[in-house]
């Protein structure tokens, strides 16, 4: 993760490979400048503060106090007290079902379902279910925090009124529940979008054939389309597991509450740095995060690539 | 993982260029970092014919604290430009709203005075004095300003006890504008209902217990709401734990020592555990809704809370008919007011029968202001007896001057109560920059109990995690 | 006629799930929907004492809508610059070959999750302090640009690389410079992904509330996200009757944004994201 001291002489030097790519005729100089804005922004503005986060985990530092002004180094005392920090675990554990609840059964299922149904439907109604996914996708967290807090309160609740259970405090009864709920109905606009541009890819004779030859739905799912989007599938779990993961939206309904049982990762963060001040146990917490990100995306690597050596060429 | 070898053509140039960035930066910012607190000369910019200064808080036109953003901008920044013009000095003074949660607030004060920056009058919470004060933040009035810090004639107007809320080791750090104080509201109607008098003031808690069974008998009505939990945040220190301990004896930090898991702290908890126990006489759920004081406060405006432990701004700015966020139309007729009781006569703390919290913003100056006389001046300016009374006329609170205080105090007979009854028997929090932390562990301890754990264990966790809070069994008094 | 049965029950289901989908995705919004109009707004969604009072306040108040532009301000600086510069970094990257670019760009994914919690805040305070850039809304568009980067160059990449370079190689053959492939050849081919990855863009720096808190000093700058949080009482109350009407007018420009560039450029995934 460090910066360079010696980038790769052999590529460099080697024109001719560049060259086979390079359709547009980019050249080295050009395809370096067309990166630089990009790449002078990222190392400005994340690269160098990040790296300064992560020394941050290193100290006592904390926003106030004497050890606001004079931090110490402490080495791995931060990451030892976290590690050991039972609030921590329970954090871990809440996190784990959060991102597998929301992101990887409820976004990635639903946004699939919804494509699906909706690749062969007539304009209106698509237009419609698919407006209404992309606005809760797009509004503001602290506006639609406050629509599903006004949803599920427990006196005037629209979703009590509703289902006639007047009096049911579903944030405090069902925290964890709700937050995935929530996250769902938040999240799943962009799994739909990525699905409903993968079955784009999945040619129509291929649905046709396997209609013909009387393949049930989920027969069809598995062999024909399954094996078209299983890329697709990996960046739905990356890209969402990773933002679900990091999510603080869920702060903004419940506060992490009632009694930390939804406090995930990043309200845990939160809590550490803004709410105790301890800025340094904060930066730790944050490069355990990342490599606990790192860990996912290795397996789901793994596992895919594992499937895709194995039952290949069912279309 | 890594950055280098991309294989981009031209990387090197791009990685070199990165490297290089980032080291600039980052031996740029070390330097920053490094440059040591100089001992600023108090009468820097003393003769300046044109200056300009700042002023924030947390407060804004149109939003939170609207009154006071108002104030500021109406009446004081041009009743001082023009005393400075009378001298023949050209003041340019802007206020920077804020209107957000007190932990932001908090934040970005912090990171502006760390950086040396920011505005040259700014507001803090009385407990924040400490840690700010420990962090090189903010440094004593007489440091910043000299000899005419104590010389103002304003301190003769603002009792010793309120002026503490404004230092921390001895020195005055700033001016508190005002104060407060906590008491037992409760609904006349629902006590008539319930068979209890009107004029209603307990002695003991036990008396509290009697009138919430009594209240308990009315249907739909909640009979206590004693604020618990982690969800209240420090509104639960503040109604509940710190005024109860205060009530058995105890102070949360005296003489040196915090005050741990002994017997005065169990007994707060037990009158917790009695209250949100198997009689039912308060809700437990609303003590861990997210917005559940919010709720609390709409709850008892409705009439269906009858006693509520709060602060005086519930009558202030809760309750009040005309500007309030629960309107109580009926406020004036059917809220009661009453002083917390000791847990029996006498057994609080000192030796008293009744208890009380008080608190209250500061006004400091950033130590590193251009102008330390001109914006001392502004300081005491604010703080006058005219602008205070300027400040209150439009919703009156306890100010910290006595002379102002008569003044407008006279026609409201709540206020006279809380500034005549409860403040001389009320305490102060620490302002020590450890106390956030304790006040959590306070919080948690309530919300052990509420969900069910004996008063005991509670307080035997709490005073393990205070030990490790404070750095060690020598700093905690068992009490 | 079994056949039939079976189509039948199939259009059901699906009716069904479209109308669940349907329900579950409007049930939250009808409070925004009423609670704006209505005289004295609770948390529940009922059919309000009609009025347009709460429209009166807030017109009166001195950042509502100011606060507006400067969300659009903030929002529309940090998309156009995301866009050009992920657009030239992924088409870069996508016709020059570079082992370990994808992995490269995970790991930037990753720091940019740092670098958006609360954790870096006093990291970045410093940066924007030292480079001048404290109280400036170029500082925040480029705080929210360097984090917002990696992924934007992470969704575009798959659209350049989707685009056949058969196209750009015949431009070439016409004397066309690589500029003007990219802005007449590959600009025109990936445009919805353009589109798609600015409406992400506005929509995040939109909803942002930390670093336009953080680095910006006057009020009178603050966007929505931060204004938003103003409209409490000294008790920490919200104040429903203006929360909800400003909910109102700082949603429909992002409502407003995404239904003109859906309908102008199209809003999709090119051929999918795939690794």
């Amino acid at each position: 993760m460090a910066p360079p001291t010696s980038p790769r002489a052999d590529v460099a030097a080697e024109p001719a490979r560049s060259g086979a790519d390079d359709a547009a005729g980019l050249g080295r100089a050009r395809a370096a400048a067309f990166v630089a804005p990009a790449l002078v922004l990222v190392a400005v503005f994340l690269v160098f503060p990040a790296l300064w986060t992560l020394y941050l985990g290193t100290t006592d530092y904390r926003l106030t106090g004497v050890a606001a002004s004079e931090p110490r180094f402490v080495g791995t005392a931060n990451y030892r007290d976290v590690l050991g920090d039972g609030d921590f675990h329970r954090s871990l554990w809440l996190t784990a079902q959060f991102v597998i609840g929301s992101a990887v059964l409820g976004q990635t299922l639903l946004g699939f379902a919804v494509a699906w149904v909706m690749r062969d439907r007539p304009g209106p109604v698509r237009r419609l279910v698919e407006g209404l996914v992309l606005l809760a996708w797009i509004l503001p967290s602290s506006v639609i925090a406050f629509l599903w807090i006004a949803l599920l309160d427990r006196d005037g609740g629209t979703l009590n009124a509703l289902l006639g259970t007047p009096g049911t405090a579903w944030l405090l009864d069902h925290p964890m529940g709700c937050v995935i709920v929530f996250n769902v109905w938040h999240g799943t606009a962009f799994s739909m979008m990525l699905y409903g541009a993968a079955l784009g890819n999945v040619p129509p004779s291929h649905l046709e054939t396997a209609a013909l030859a009387g393949a049930s739905t989920l027969q069809t799912l598995r062999d024909v389309v399954y094996p078209r989007v299983r890329g697709h599938v990996l960046t739905s779990l990356l890209l969402v597991g990773l933002w679900t993961f990091n999510d603080f939206t869920p702060f903004l309904i419940t506060a992490g509450g009632p009694d930390g049982r939804s406090e995930i990762m990043s309200v845990y963060v939160y809590r550490t740095a803004l709410g105790d001040g301890r800025l340094g146990a904060g930066a730790a917490v944050s490069l355990i995060m990342i490599l606990i990100n790192l860990a996912i995306a290795l397996v789901y690597l793994r596992a895919l690539r594992a499937r895709r050596a194995a039952p290949a060429g069912a279309s | 993982m890594v950055f280098s070898g991309t294989g981009l053509p031209g990387g090197r140039i791009g990685a070199a260029a990165l490297a290089a960035v980032v080291m600039a930066m980052v031996m740029a910012v070390v330097a920053a970092g490094c440059g040591g607190g100089s001992p600023a000369d108090p009468d820097r910019g003393r003769d300046a014919k044109s200056l300009t200064l700042t002023i924030t808080r947390n407060a804004i036109a149109g939003g939170k604290n609207a009154e006071e953003a108002e104030w500021i901008t109406r009446t004081v920044i041009p009743g001082f430009v023009a005393a400075q013009k009378a001298k023949g000095v050209t003041a340019k003074v802007t206020f920077r709203g804020q209107g957000v949660a007190d932990e932001a607030y908090k934040t970005r004060l912090a990171l502006d005075l760390k950086s040396r920056s920011g505005a040259d009058i700014v507001d803090i919470d009385g407990i924040w004095v400490g840690e700010f004060a420990q962090a090189g933040y903010i440094r004593p009035l007489g440091d910043v300003v000299g000899p005419p810090a104590d010389a103002w004639d304003g301190w003769t107007a603002i009792p010793a006890s309120i002026q503490r809320q404004a230092s921390f080791e001895g020195r005055r750090y700033g001016v508190p504008p005002s104060t407060d104080g906590r008491v037992l509201y409760f609904n006349r109607r629902l006590f008539a209902r319930a068979g209890l008098p009107a004029a209603w003031q307990p002695r003991s808690w036990q008396d509290v217990l009697a009138a919430a069974r009594a209240l308990k008998r009315l249907p739909g009505v909640t009979p206590v709401q004693l604020d618990a939990g982690t969800a209240m945040g420090e509104a639960t220190s503040m109604q509940g734990v710190l005024p109860l301990l205060a009530g058995a004896g105890a102070e949360i930090y005296s003489g040196g020592k915090w005050t741990g898991g002994g017997q005065a702290l169990q007994q707060v908890l037990g009158l917790y555990a009695q209250i949100y126990g198997p009689e039912g006489l308060g809700d437990p759920k609303l003590q861990q809704e997210a917005k559940g004081r919010d709720k609390s406060f709409e709850e008892f405006a409705a009439g269906r809370i009858g006693i509520l432990a709060e602060g005086d701004y519930l009558w202030r700015d809760v309750l009040n008919p005309k500007s309030g966020v629960a309107r109580m139309r009926t406020r004036d007729q059917d809220v009661g007011y009453a002083l917390i009781p000791a847990v029996a006569p006498g057994r609080g703390v000192r030796g008293q029968s009744f208890v009380s919290m008080s608190g209250g913003a500061v006004t400091v100056l950033n130590p590193n202001t251009k102008y330390p006389q001109q914006a001392f001046a502004l300081l005491a300016y604010m703080n006058s007896a005219e602008m205070t009374r300027a400040r209150t006329a439009g919703t009156p609170e306890i100010t910290s001057r006595t002379d102002v205080n008569k003044q407008i105090l006279a026609g409201d007979p709540f206020l006279t109560f809380v500034s005549e009854k409860a403040l001389p028997v009320t305490s102060y929090r620490p302002g020590l920059a450890v106390y956030p932390r304790v006040s959590t562990a306070l919080q948690e301890a309530t919300a052990a109990v509420v969900s069910g754990t004996s008063p005991q264990d509670a307080a035997a966790r709490y005073s393990e995690k205070l030990e490790g809070i404070v750095g060690g069994a020598a700093n905690v008094a068992a009490r | 006629m079994n056949e039939a049965v079976r189509g039948a029950l199939r259009r059901i289901g699906l009716a069904t799930f479209v109308s669940a989908v349907l329900g579950f995705f409007s049930l939250p919004l009808l409070w925004l929907a009423f609670a704006p109009f209505d005289a004295d707004p609770g948390v529940s969604a009922s059919l309000p004492e009609f009025t347009l009072h709460n429209f009166r306040v807030l017109m009166d108040n001195p950042y509502a809508l100011a606060s507006l532009r400067n969300s659009v301000l903030l929002a529309g600086g940090t998309a156009a610059l995301v866009v050009t510069c992920a657009a030239l970094a992924a088409y870069a990257l996508s016709r020059v070959r570079v082992p370990g670019r994808d992995a490269l760009l995970y790991v930037l994914l990753l720091l940019s999750s740092i670098v958006t919690g609360t954790a870096a805040m006093v990291p970045v305070f410093l940066l924007a302090f030292d480079l001048h850039l404290i109280d400036s809304r170029l500082g925040v568009v480029l705080v929210l640009t360097g984090g917002l980067l990696p992924a934007a160059i992470f969704l575009l990449k798959d659209f350049t690389d989707a685009t056949p370079p058969s196209y750009e190689e015949a431009a070439r053959v016409f004397g066309a410079s690589p500029l003007q492939v990219l802005r007449h050849v590959v600009v025109p081919v990936i445009r919805p992904g353009l589109a798609t990855v600015g409406v992400w863009a506005v929509a995040q720096v939109w909803g942002d509330f930390l670093m336009p808190f953080l680095l910006l000093r006057d009020p009178d700058k603050a966007p929505a996200s931060v204004v938003m949080y103003t409209f409490y009482t000294e008790g920490g109350q919200p104040d429903l009757a203006l929360i909800s009407t400003f909910s109102l007018l700082y949603s429909l420009p992002v409502v407003a944004m995404y239904l003109f560039v859906s309908r102008r450029y199209g809003f999709r995934f090119h051929g999918g994201i795939k690794r």
